[in-house]
């Protein structure tokens, strides 16, 4: 062989799935089978997705995004036909005997995580709030008397809306989420992503995901929207539907 | 009244940061043997270092 390969996983299910897919190489994936389970994986050459490589390439906006839709796209393919774990971004192995080995080894984990999420789907939920910016005029130093006085009164009227404002979006964050709680099996939170990263004005005060029974994703859908109905103050968006992927760990929660 | 919204959105940005959520902080951790050190949480913040460094860039500024 001119070129060293390593073999990335994506995904763990109990059947085969996602055939005719294409990874984040641009190889055919592919499966691998032992403890009565099937790993999904791909071929992927070291020189760009071996450690050094990783590092090095994940620093690369565009990189990371193809692959990551790449990683993104087998593991869907793989749940659209059954219950699926899948795996975090970047696990490479040597070999198939080494994704053998982790089947083996993990095989009731892995077993569990599939029973819980079987016939389930997770929704992303972000909820947003338009708090006042936090100090908007600053300028026009007071000369006259008594504008010293006012102005420290108006930046602690300043202050206290916008303290209000943020207590209750964190409120009505809260009923949101303990509303959505109710509707599914489980629920995680993610830290909330930066304003800049979010791509909204507003700040985010819920990032959340959802697992919910199949037949009850409608349901949840229009909650959601009643949610996002409910407060003008507060936005709450739908992602999804994905893979289980905030709901494939092992603790038991 | 109200669908669920599409797998996929856009190629946005918004839509990559959900999407890292996800195959970085979530996923199941299972060391491999090439990337042990890939999987621990450095890595989400080299990523969106460069996520949010690069994001100004991608998104016109909206006025």
């Amino acid at each position: 062989m001119s070129e060293e390969r390593g073999v990335w996983l994506y995904a763990v299910a109990r059947e085969a799935g996602g055939g005719g897919q294409r990874g984040v190489a641009g190889e055919a994936v592919r499966t691998v089978a032992a403890g009565g389970l099937v790993a999904v994986v791909g071929d992927v050459p070291l020189d760009a997705f071996g450690e050094q490589a990783l590092h090095r390439n994940l620093e690369d906006l565009d990189w990371l995004g193809a692959v990551a839709r790449a990683h993104d796209a087998v593991i869907g393919a793989v749940a659209r036909t059954g219950p699926v774990v899948p795996i975090r971004l970047a696990t490479v192995y040597h070999d198939d005997d080494g994704v053998r080995g982790v089947l083996e080894e993990r095989a009731e984990e892995f077993g569990r995580t599939l029973d819980r999420v079987a016939g389930r789907t997770e929704w992303g939920v972000k909820a947003f709030v338009d708090v006042p910016p936090p100090v908007p005029r600053t300028e026009e130093a007071p000369s006259r008397r008594g504008a010293g006085a006012a102005y420290l009164a108006r930046r602690r009227a300043e202050r206290d809306t916008q303290a209000e404002a943020e207590r209750l979006a964190v409120e009505q964050a809260g009923k949101v989420h303990f509303r959505l709680t109710g509707l599914a099996t489980a629920a995680r939170t993610h830290p909330p992503q930066s304003r800049e990263l979010s791509g909204h004005g507003g700040q985010m005060v819920l990032n959340a995901a959802y697992l919910v029974d199949d037949d009850r994703s409608r349901a949840f859908a229009e909650a959601v929207a009643a949610c996002d109905q409910d407060s003008p103050a507060v936005r709450v968006q739908l992602t999804g539907p994905w893979p289980p992927y905030s709901f494939a760990d092992w603790e038991d929660r | 009244m109200t669908e669920p919204v599409p797998a996929t959105v856009a190629d946005r940005p918004v839509s990559l940061v959900d999407l890292l959520d996800r195959v970085l902080a979530g996923g199941v951790v299972v060391s491999g043997e090439i990337t042990l050190s890939i999987a621990d949480v450095d890595l989400v913040h080299i990523s969106l270092r460069t996520l949010l460094s690069s994001v100004s860039a991608l998104v016109p500024a909206h006025d």
